[in-house]
């Protein structure tokens, strides 16, 4: 077998155990949590009977391992569930959430890695001169300052007081992909700004380090131009370091956004699971944890294997 | 000045003049800013409801796991659902009467045990069957059977038996109640096709919109139904209803004109919102309160003279001021207040007296040792303040408290109706029987003070069966008396919503029963 399908297989293969045992470790958590589903739906308003024809409903007085262990036959089969709360299919309303919260992670990705990247080079290529210390001191300033309160700035100023894009990214299928944009436009500035600064710094240290190398004075040497050097010799040496970092924004921006979901009222995962676990709607919690640590160590995967294609001694091993 | 005045209210009605220029020309010939206000909504009001528009709210308290099921309302965007796609019997007004809904008369009978709902013929569900005394009697057995969850299960416990006879629907009580029709208002009583057994969820009612969209969580469209019983109620093509749980993004979003009203405005920001030009902001007095509870059966607390001690050493007007911000009223150690029908105005307001607790405190004989007292900021909105505020002041008494902060998340299980002393709050009923019913009487499941005298449910029952209404006031007057010198109840405020609304609205009353004019903005309310 080839080493890199071995490799991937491998990987595919621990990612399922660890998928499994996150999914174990989120039962685990929510069911230690204090109250159950039908206390929390119930609230204020619970009385002893009404509780105990909800729990009944809902099956919670079945014990625990019973429910986890049907939990999973369901999975394996494709089968998510329904809400124990809203009696809805989890299937349907996680793959509408998933889908905007992907929608909006695809947008900030296209926007943040090529800026960053370039940036990055940028900051290279005039390294210790003015551009660079601006680079890094505006993105540095933005990764500072709590996402919140850049959303909030944002609001008031440009939705509030210029009138430009929406205050709200409520987006829905009725809407084209222009209206779609337009309404994100302020969630994606911000998630930009968040994200930049960390895989800007890394693109710079990463080629940095390349450029002290014999190879790029050789490079140089031969007279080719600065940009050249960069992006010819150095880059493709400092893809491996610099796709990690990528893989781990993308993934914050995917799993991560909660806040600014809810700054901008967006429908997204990140509300969803938070309004489910504050309800102990375990199925919800459960579907929602198993996505998100699939994209995490999916993304994770992919950088991995990135780094060992990019490094020609870890693509053919003696 | 005042024929000038009428020429401008009539452009006004006419469409000539927009609020802005209407309000500057008001004001040049001397008239102030409110005044100018008050004339421009008289003009507009006059010119009549127009129909049309799409109305869209800015709610706070909606989550991915809210149902359209009438019974499993707990919170504001489920409320505000109910209301656009259903109908109760009957609504409680404004001014506190009983309003005829899907009920066109309600009659009891004279020891108020039987109540006859006369029920309104060639009703349409939004399925198209017409409604009948079936339907009603199936949703009333669906809210208070043995299998029911439904959030209405506590108030219709008094029931002995319900028949649906022809046009009527006729119920029983075990005992006579003389406000059985305020308990039928209740807004998870919405009547449903069948009673709703079929598919409580799918949001079928008789209300003036039909439902849409329903994403929980996110937002929920209505459209006009057109074959409503009532052509006078709900004057837009559609209503949406936007999830918005964070308090800034909210008030942006009515500021930038996205949505028409919000809800709970927070007191910090009521006054700054308010100068904003196109947006009125409205405080309604309500009857939710903010409260501390004691339980009188556990110690330290089982003595009286301790809970005096405590109820004297709270300083309201200033918690009214710093955790309210003035968008509300003190209150008076019991649950009602003048929004209650019957409520007696001339029991003495408690004071805040520093000697006094200090001199009950010393009557109790307490050992000194700290008072546990447990808040979370979930209990009330500035509870944790409240707290250390009122701890403050207890200190001065000499009174030892110790707060503890406990986690919103799981409060309403763990704490509240748990533990012996913390903070709650209360929404309010529309009336004080069923307020003092609720948390009060002896054997309920709420009463979260654990105040215990036969006398009180004694009164409460005969005021129940009373129909001469200054007998009555006089026995809730003796009721609130009792629980202000003897029960475990601290009540330092009763909070006002506050609702921040689009001048581009016409049409706002203030209704105390609950919060965006009792849910019923989209029916009474119009696009100027």
């Amino acid at each position: 077998m080839h080493p890199i399908i071995k490799l991937v297989s491998q990987r595919l293969a621990l990612g399922f155990l660890l998928l499994f045992g996150a999914s174990a470790l989120i039962f685990g958590l929510t069911e230690a949590l204090p109250g159950d589903a039908a206390q929390a739906v119930l609230g204020q308003a619970a009385t002893p009977e009404a509780l105990a024809n909800l729990r009944e409903e809902m099956g919670l007085n079945r014990p625990a391992l019973t429910r986890y262990f049907e939990w999973l036959g369901g999975i394996v089969q494709g089968d998510l569930g329904t809400s124990l709360t809203n009696k809805l299919d989890i299937a349907e309303s996680v793959g509408n959430r998933l889908g905007n919260t992907l929608f909006l992670a695809f947008w900030a990705a296209i926007v943040s890695v090529p800026l960053a990247i370039f940036l990055g080079l940028l900051a290279v290529r005039y390294r210790n001169r003015w551009p660079d210390k601006l680079i890094s001191a505006v993105t540095l300033t933005t990764i500072s300052i709590p996402e919140f309160l850049i959303g909030y700035v944002l609001v008031y100023f440009v939705a509030v007081k210029l009138g430009m894009f929406s205050p709200l990214a409520m987006i829905n299928d009725s809407m084209t992909l222009g209206q779609k944009l337009n309404s994100i436009a302020l969630p994606v500035i911000v998630l930009t700004l968040v994200v930049l600064a960390h895989m800007m710094r890394m693109t710079r240290a990463a080629i940095l380090n390349v450029m002290q190398s014999a190879y790029v004075e050789t490079a140089e040497l031969k007279g080719l131009s600065n940009f050249q050097v960069i992006y010819r010799h150095a880059f493709p040496n400092a893809v491996a370091p610099i796709v990690n970092v990528v893989m781990l924004n993308l993934a914050y921006l995917v799993v991560g956004v909660v806040v600014v979901e809810v700054v901008f009222v967006y429908p997204g995962m990140g509300q969803y699971l938070v309004d489910h676990v504050t309800k102990r709607d375990v199925p919800v919690v459960l579907a929602c944890g198993v996505i998100f640590a699939a994209i995490y160590i999916g993304l994770n995967m992919v950088a991995d294997i990135v780094a060992i294609l990019a490094n020609p001694r870890l693509r053919h091993p003696k | 000045m005042n024929e000038q005045i009428t020429h401008m209210a009539e452009q006004v009605t006419a469409g000539k003049l927009t609020r802005r220029e209407f309000m500057g020309k008001a004001t040049a010939l001397g008239v102030s800013a409110a005044m100018a206000s008050t004339m421009f909504a008289n003009a507009a009001r006059a010119a009549g409801p127009k129909k049309g528009g799409d109305l869209k709210f800015g709610l706070q308290g909606g989550e991915s796991t809210n149902s359209l099921d009438p019974a499993t309302y707990a919170s504001s965007v489920p409320f505000q659902n109910g209301k656009q796609f259903g109908d109760q019997l009957v609504e409680v007004a404004p001014d506190g009467s009983i309003e005829p809904r899907l009920a066109e008369s309600v009659e009891g009978s004279a020891d108020a045990k039987v109540w006859t709902f006369k029920l309104r013929q060639g009703v349409e569900f939004h399925n198209g069957k017409t409604m009948t005394s079936e339907d009603v009697l199936k949703t009333m057995e669906r809210h208070s059977n043995e299998d029911s969850k439904s959030g209405a299960l506590g108030i219709m416990q008094g029931i002995e038996s319900m028949k649906a006879d022809g046009d009527n629907f006729q119920v029983t009580l075990t005992e006579p109640n003389a406000d059985l029709p305020y308990l039928m208002a209740d807004y998870h009583l919405i009547i449903q096709p069948n009673g709703g057994m079929d598919d409580p969820g799918a949001g079928i009612g008789t209300g003036p919109y039909k439902v849409e969209v329903d994403e929980p969580g996110v937002r929920h469209l209505y459209t006009k139904f057109e074959n409503h019983w009532n052509p006078d109620f709900g004057n837009f093509d559609s209503v949406e209803v936007v999830v918005i749980n964070d308090a800034t993004a909210r008030t942006a979003a009515l500021q930038s004109g996205q949505v028409h009203a919000i809800n709970r405005v927070e007191p910090k920001v009521a006054d700054l919102l308010g100068r904003a030009p196109n947006l009125t902001v409205h405080s309604t007095a309500g009857r939710g309160h903010y409260v501390f509870i004691m339980h009188c059966d556990t110690a330290p607390f089982d003595q009286n003279e301790l809970r005096m001690a405590l109820k004297f050493a709270i300083n309201r007007q200033d918690l009214v001021d710093k955790i309210l911000r003035g968008y509300g009223t003190v209150g008076n150690d019991m649950p009602v207040n003048a929004a209650y029908p019957l409520f007696d105005g001339s029991i003495p307001q408690r004071e805040f007296n520093l000697e006094k607790a200090a001199e009950h405190y010393k009557k109790s004989g307490h050992d000194g040792s700290p008072i546990i007292l447990r808040v979370a900021d979930g209990a009330f909105p500035g509870a944790v303040d409240a707290a250390a505020l009122f701890q403050q002041t207890a200190a001065q008494a000499g009174i030892p408290l110790e707060i503890k902060r406990e986690p919103n998340d799981g409060y309403w299980s763990e704490v509240w109706n748990v533990q012996p002393f913390c903070a709650s709050y209360w929404g309010g009923r529309p009336v004080q029987d069923q307020m003092y019913s609720t948390a009060y009487l002896s054997t309920a499941d709420w009463n979260d003070t654990r105040f215990k005298v036969p006398e009180f449910d004694e009164m409460l029952f005969a005021a129940r069966a009373e129909l001469d209404n200054d007998k009555r006031k006089d026995i809730y007057s003796k009721m609130g008396m009792m629980v202000r010198d003897q029960g475990g109840l601290i009540c330092p405020m009763f909070n006002d919503f506050i609702e921040g609304v689009s001048n581009q609205l016409q049409g706002w009353e203030s209704d105390p029963t609950q919060e965006m004019m009792n849910g019923n903005m989209s029916r009474k309310m119009w696009f100027a």
